[in-house]
């Protein structure tokens, strides 16, 4: 290899070396002639800490080899050390773009191992956020995948409206990101009243900001030149390689968990799932703007039968008192003191639950062993799966378009790396 | 005069326009950036420098032209900033590229004229206000003056010894040679409307009517040409943020650094003179007969339209791919700017002969 590249050239090294080097046991096709440039972990455009490896000739891709592990927190590992509820906290930080849905899942996998339901009303709002964070996490992909495409307004813009999704999970919750709102059993505690006109609101106001940023990209001929025929992925590929979400979808195979195997009340609401045949990055950019508008519907209807009642189920157990009763009943206390040292203890056996989270199918596996934490907590990520996929769709493309897939698969890497 | 005098005043008019163009400079990068901000609902810089007015009644006072000193604290900042040099550049050619890029930016300036024939304390400026006024082959000084500039660039991603670096510099090299070309062809077309390379006569041949209005296309491919050799969004290829992180400059730091942002600006300040003076009628304005004065104005504020332009189309669009980029170049501007050169070529020499009026004759209108 003839370019300088930094430390050693290639030439001083053998191709086993260079492979130990580099630490992916990628294959090299031809060490002598093509050049190898490591793309991250710090770079503007791999959406984190992911490193690629990427073998270059000139400017095409011939090789491409994902490395992970640079934010691996040991989040699976720690929840084992932490009672069921406590663990919860957790998978925010997970896919720190959408912590409801991480929330949703990991707390439906609990019920499902203590065998409840969440209250209607509770369900209901579940719904709801779960919604709103699909919306708010499209908001930053579609911002963060114009701006790899270098339409730099299209993410401030994106970022404007998140931000008062961001300012609805704050008036909820507490916090703005790490929310941790859903509870076994139900919720933290019921929405504040400001919250329903706020939601309405940015109903009635977002409509006019899709067509914004569609304004923006979907007419613009650079943006279609970028992204049309890029990245194609077939519908076998696409089941092949594991890809779920709106990367699956966009590849024309309808799966959506909220309808084939619906979850906290989905099956109840009205909505479609769209679904694009191209496969390419347009299709995906498609499916997710698509997705959006049926988020809307869904946040409509459930704002729309938002029934009235507990937010908690009954049940002392699992659920701990409220405040007001801890001052004159002894058994609050009790229970208050139990659950929030020791926790409540979960059956023998495993729970496996899915949900449909903004990138795709996010999955906990969780087993229990009788005691109040969980023996073995597994989550399957879609990011971790669209990220092993980066390779075969790159190849034979030029860098260019490598930053275009990237952004399109929409990964998150607290989410692979946990 | 004689040719003392005559070197003398190009000194003093030259040291006038350059520092104007410096300090044009860092105003053109605070009015990117607080444009930008503007379209983005953003506030842009606002710390640095401000009037303060107080309110009347009390209340926090009023922050006028707040940022203002901006670009002084950005100048101060890459001064100050470590100017490093990484372990295994070309020493030489690393120190020389941020110059070689700078130079021709400033070099370009000599010819544009910036007023008509003008009397500023008793020294008469003729035929036009320039440092080099009456260079009677200013077109080919500026096209030949654009092209050295690509070297800096490419000579800096060579010697940086970096691979990003590389491919910003070889993005670089084919960028320019393919955008020079259909740049070149579009500038003969002024150059035969008015039958001139002397810029001033350029300027005076639009007293009629701007060379835009007869010929918009060439006006248009000439803008985009333009943008792709001021390596402008949606060209910035070769510095493409998202995918080559800074690409050529990405191993300089400080004031080399500095260098790399300076050209870039001030090539966007003379290349938007240029496209003025070739198609928008230059100093050319209402009044401007009468009051030469007026001509800087002109000047001025055309220019600032220019600047306004590009960064309004630098918020809005995606960047082009490198073969995108080819193709726009080779298979559509530099057709179409080719086949307009015979056209008007054609047209030219067909009213030189007579033979629109001959025709008119002919079906008995003339």
């Amino acid at each position: 290899m003839t370019i300088p590249s930094g430390g050693d050239t290639i030439q001083e090294l053998t191709v086993e070396e260079l492979r130990a080097k580099v630490g992916t046991g990628m294959e090299i096709e031809n060490a002598e002639e093509h050049m190898l440039l490591s793309m991250g972990p710090q770079h503007p455009s791999t959406h984190g800490v992911l490193r690629l490896l990427v073998e270059l000739d000139g400017e095409t891709v011939v090789n491409l080899a994902p490395d992970i592990g640079f934010l691996h927190t040991g989040v699976e590992k720690s929840m084992e050390s932490k009672t069921f509820t406590k663990a919860l906290v957790m998978t925010d930080r997970m896919d720190y773009l959408s912590p409801m849905s991480n929330n949703l899942g990991y707390i439906l996998a609990v019920e499902k191992l203590l065998g409840v339901e969440a209250t209607p009303r509770a369900q209901v709002i579940r719904v709801i956020l779960a919604e709103l964070a699909r919306i708010s996490s499209h908001l930053v992909w579609l911002g963060t995948h114009a701006l790899d495409l270098a339409a730099m307004s299209v993410f401030l813009y994106c970022f404007r409206e998140r931000e008062y999704i961001l300012d609805l999970f704050e008036m909820v919750a507490g916090q703005r990101m790490m929310v941790s709102y859903f509870r076994p059993g139900g919720l933290w505690r019921d929405l504040p009243e400001e919250f329903e006109p706020a939601v309405r609101q940015f109903l009635d106001f977002f409509p006019a900001k899709i067509a914004d940023y569609e304004a923006l990209l979907k007419n613009n001929p650079i943006f279609l030149d970028r992204t049309k025929g890029i990245g194609v992925v077939t519908a076998e590929q696409a089941m092949d390689w594991g890809l779920t979400g709106p990367s699956l979808r966009g590849s024309g195979v309808n799966w959506d968990i909220r309808k084939a195997q619906p979850y906290g009340g989905y099956e109840t609401y009205d909505f479609d799932v769209p679904v694009e045949t191209d496969g390419d990055v347009y299709a995906r950019y498609r499916c997710r703007i698509a997705e959006m508008w049926q988020s809307m519907r869904i946040i409509q209807q459930a704002m729309d039968r938002l029934p009235k009642g507990p937010v908690n189920i009954d049940d002392r157990k699992i659920v701990p008192p409220p405040r007001s009763e801890l001052g004159h009943s002894m058994e609050a206390v009790i229970h208050h003191f139990k659950l929030w040292t020791e926790g409540f203890s979960a059956p023998v056996g495993y729970v496996y639950q899915s949900i449909e989270s903004p990138r795709g199918e996010f999955a906990c596996y969780l087993r229990g062993d009788g005691g109040p934490k969980p023996a073995r907590v597994h989550f399957r990520t879609p990011s971790y799966v669209h990220v092993a996929s980066l390779p075969f769709m790159a190849k034979g493309l030029f860098v260019a378009d490598l930053v275009s897939i990237i952004g399109s698969v929409d990964i998150v890497l607290g989410e692979i790396d946990r | 005069m004689t040719p003392g005098q005559i070197a003398l005043r190009a000194l003093i008019v030259g040291f006038i326009v350059s520092f104007a163009i410096i300090t044009g400079f860092a105003y053109t990068t605070l009015l990117e950036r607080k444009v930008l901000a503007r379209l983005q609902h953003r506030v842009g810089p606002n710390r640095a420098g401000y009037i303060p007015l107080p309110r009347r009644g009390g209340g926090p006072e009023r922050k006028l032209l707040a940022g203002f000193l901006q670009p002084a604290a950005d100048a101060v900042k890459l001064f100050f900033k470590e100017d490093m040099t990484p372990g295994k550049v070309d020493r030489i050619t690393y120190t020389l590229a941020p110059m070689i890029t700078v130079m021709p930016a400033i070099i370009l300036l000599a010819v544009i004229p910036w007023a008509g024939e003008i009397t500023i304390f008793g020294a008469e400026f003729t035929p036009y206000f320039a440092i080099a006024p009456g260079l009677n082959v200013a077109v080919l000084f500026l096209l030949a003056i654009t092209s050295i500039s690509v070297y800096g660039v490419v000579l800096a991603g060579w010697a940086s010894n970096s691979k990003y670096a590389i491919l910003g510099g070889i993005r670089a090299s084919a960028q320019m040679i393919s955008y020079e070309l259909a740049l070149g062809l579009t500038v003969l077309i002024p150059i035969m409307l008015a039958d001139s390379m002397n810029l001033g006569d350029i300027v005076a041949a639009q007293a009629n009517g701007w060379f835009v209005f007869r010929q918009p296309l060439a006006a248009i491919v000439f803008f985009i040409g333009m943008m792709a050799e001021l390596q402008r969004a949606p060209f910035d290829l070769l510095e493409a943020e998202q995918e080559l992180s800074a690409g050529f400059n990405v191993e300089y730091s400080g004031m080399r650094f500095g260098m790399f942002f300076m050209a870039e600006y001030m090539k966007m300040i003379i290349f938007s003179a240029i496209i003025v003076v070739l198609f928008f009628g230059g100093y050319r304005g209402p009044f401007v007969d009468q009051l030469p004065g007026l001509g800087f104005l002109y000047m001025i504020l055309k220019i600032i339209f220019f600047l306004f332009m590009m960064i309004w189309i630098r918020a809005s669009f995606p960047r082009f791919r490198y073969d995108q980029l080819m193709g726009l170049g080779w298979k559509r501007l530099l057709p179409i700017s080719v086949f307009n050169f015979i056209i008007v070529a054609v047209f030219i020499v067909l009213q030189e002969e007579g033979v629109f009026d001959s025709l008119l004759k002919l079906l008995g209108v003339g």
